[in-house]
């Protein structure tokens, strides 16, 4: 084992690379970065932040993204958990073909439904609001979650059921009392895959929203275009885009590796 | 054993209601635009499968689909063993296991165009750390908004970076859950490293690589925001993948009918090859 170490020391430097470049132009002023090239920034400056975390526009981006994600995982779970439970423990008329279909709609490409969702989230008067963004993520991040929560519903035993229904627990008590806690794990990883998919995707928070609710992700790319070469400002704003997530990951490190032994995944 | 409930449909309802609601009504609008020609106002008149003709006639469509599934052959050839590899050299246990597992997991929690937009940052040609590097130390000539071949392996690389510790994370996953025991009885019985692979690894991996593959192969055959960002589809049309074609056809064109009999074909290939790609893997299974 010891002398293949270095595969994994090698990749993560190769994945550091690029995020350390961002990181240092993030600290560039404008001037040198269009004046020439430097390994380290000359003189030192956190005026992109400074802009950032002193702008409405730049700072209100990051709490509509942070609240539809958060509604997004709480709703995927919420209704996730029930149908996962089902899947495991029961089989019922159609439960394979169900499952499938489910995975499909990751393939739908979000590019070819931009247009149709625009269309029947303004017909339903959500255009611009979290729950918008957050039902519509939920395209993709449903089927995930109901996958990842059945491997480890799967692998508790079916006699904790049994037990507890002796013991005379209803079945909404057993369920919070009883089988969540015993896949909190699972319940950790799935929402770190909710939390992750909904935070990267782009297209379709950007279709939804138009002010109140736009992503950080979209004030950048307008930033971008209308304020011309501002690369500072950008790989500031890139920064800390990277920041939640690595903070989530933080939290669930443990979960990931441990909970994806025991799910089947 | 599993009971025989059909109230479990109930369970199930939630989500289907959910999923029903995003998935089957924007798909029934697209298929209403593949069917009609519209001249703007709100007016459509009848077309019936015109579109779809035209499509599957046009030498633009065929080229841009051609791309599409050269770069998720690309990239799944290399991303999938990459993975398998790194996973395979990991440390089964240890304080080191969540340093990497973090480090690891960075890049998929970055927004997609923040990876464009960072990996343009990177590859400026006299600005980007790598831009700088290739050209004024390695002494190569690589601009990629001149090179077709440049533009390639740029997007590439990108993907390899963005995606490989998806695989990395389930492949990993997948060997933590062999038990111990089973390597003890492989050395006992004198295993080369490659049975050892070949014979208890991978048949445990199976599992979590069908799904790895058919995750990296539905994303990266819709990838449109990352390598939109980084090269707009250039230089010319070199890295026009379907989806940045289609939307091309869409918004730029506004060329509704045709663009939604586009995402039709576009959607029922994904569709078809997945479904071949899951059925053959889980045949054996259950």
């Amino acid at each position: 084992m010891k002398r293949r170490a270095w595969i994994p020391i090698i990749y993560i430097l190769f994945l550091m690379v690029p995020i350390y470049w961002l990181v240092v132009m993030s600290l560039k002023t404008t001037n040198e970065i269009l004046g020439g090239f430097s390994l380290f920034p000359q003189e030192l400056t956190f005026d992109s932040y400074r802009i950032i975390f002193s702008d409405p526009t730049w700072y209100w981006g990051y709490i509509n993204s942070i609240s539809y994600v958060t509604l997004n995982t709480v709703i995927s779970l919420a209704a996730a958990l029930p149908a996962a439970y089902a899947f495991s423990r029961y089989r019922f008329m159609g439960d394979k073909h169900l499952f499938f279909w489910l995975l499909t709609n990751r393939m739908a490409p979000a590019v070819v439904f931009a247009l149709p969702f625009f269309q029947l989230y303004s017909a339903v008067g959500l255009f611009d609001t979290y729950l918008a963004v957050a039902l519509a993520h939920c395209l993709f991040n449903i089927p995930l979650s109901v996958w990842i929560l059945e491997g480890f519903m799967s692998s508790v035993p079916k006699e904790l059921d049994e037990t507890a229904y002796v013991d005379g627990y209803s079945f909404p008590m057993f369920f919070v009392k009883i089988f969540l806690p015993s896949i909190k794990a699972g319940v950790g990883v799935a929402a770190f895959f909710c939390f992750m998919f909904s935070w990267v995707e782009l297209l379709l928070a950007k279709t939804l929203t138009a002010i109140y609710a736009k992503p950080i992700a979209a004030v950048m790319t307008r930033t971008a275009s209308s304020a011309g070469y501002e690369l500072g400002l950008l790989a500031a704003a890139g920064v800390l885009t990277i920041i939640p997530g690595a903070i989530v990951i933080y939290f669930v490190r443990n979960y990931i590796a441990r909970g994806f032994a025991m799910g089947r995944v | 054993m599993k009971t025989e409930n059909q109230k479990a449909w109930l369970f199930v309802l939630p989500v289907l209601a959910l999923v029903a609601f995003n998935a089957l009504i924007p798909l029934m609008t697209v298929v209403n635009y593949s069917v009609q020609e519209t001249f703007g106002n709100n007016l459509f008149f009848w077309q019936g499968l015109d579109w779809f003709e035209n499509i599957l006639r046009s030498d633009r469509f065929h080229a841009a689909l051609g791309r599409q599934v050269m770069f998720t052959a690309i990239i799944l050839a290399i991303e999938i063993p990459l993975g398998v590899m790194i996973a395979l050299a990991m440390p089964r246990s240890g304080p080191w296991v969540s340093v990497c597992l973090v480090l690891m997991a960075l890049p998929l929690l970055i927004p997609w165009n923040v990876v464009g937009a960072m990996w343009n940052i990177f590859t400026l040609p006299d600005i980007g750390l790598l831009g700088y590097f290739m050209n004024n130390v390695l002494g190569v000539d690589y601009n990629m908004t001149q090179s077709p071949t440049a533009a390639w392996v740029t997007i590439i690389v990108m993907d390899v970076w963005h995606w490989t510790s998806l695989v990395v994370l389930l492949a990993y996953a997948g060997l933590i859950s062999i038990p111990e025991p089973y390597y003890q009885a492989a050395k006992i019985d004198g295993a080369s490293n490659w049975s050892v692979f070949r014979y208890i690894q991978l048949p445990k991996m199976k599992r979590v690589l069908t799904i790895a593959i058919l995750l990296r192969f539905m994303d990266s055959f819709n990838i449109y925001t990352e390598v939109f960002v980084l090269t707009g589809g250039g230089p010319g049309n070199s890295t026009t993948l379907l989806s940045i074609d289609l939307v091309k056809v869409a918004l730029g064109q506004f060329d509704l009918g045709n663009a939604a009999a586009m995402s039709l074909v576009y959607f029922a290939f994904t569709l078809l090859v997945s479904w071949l790609f899951y059925t053959i893997m889980m045949r054996d299974e259950e």
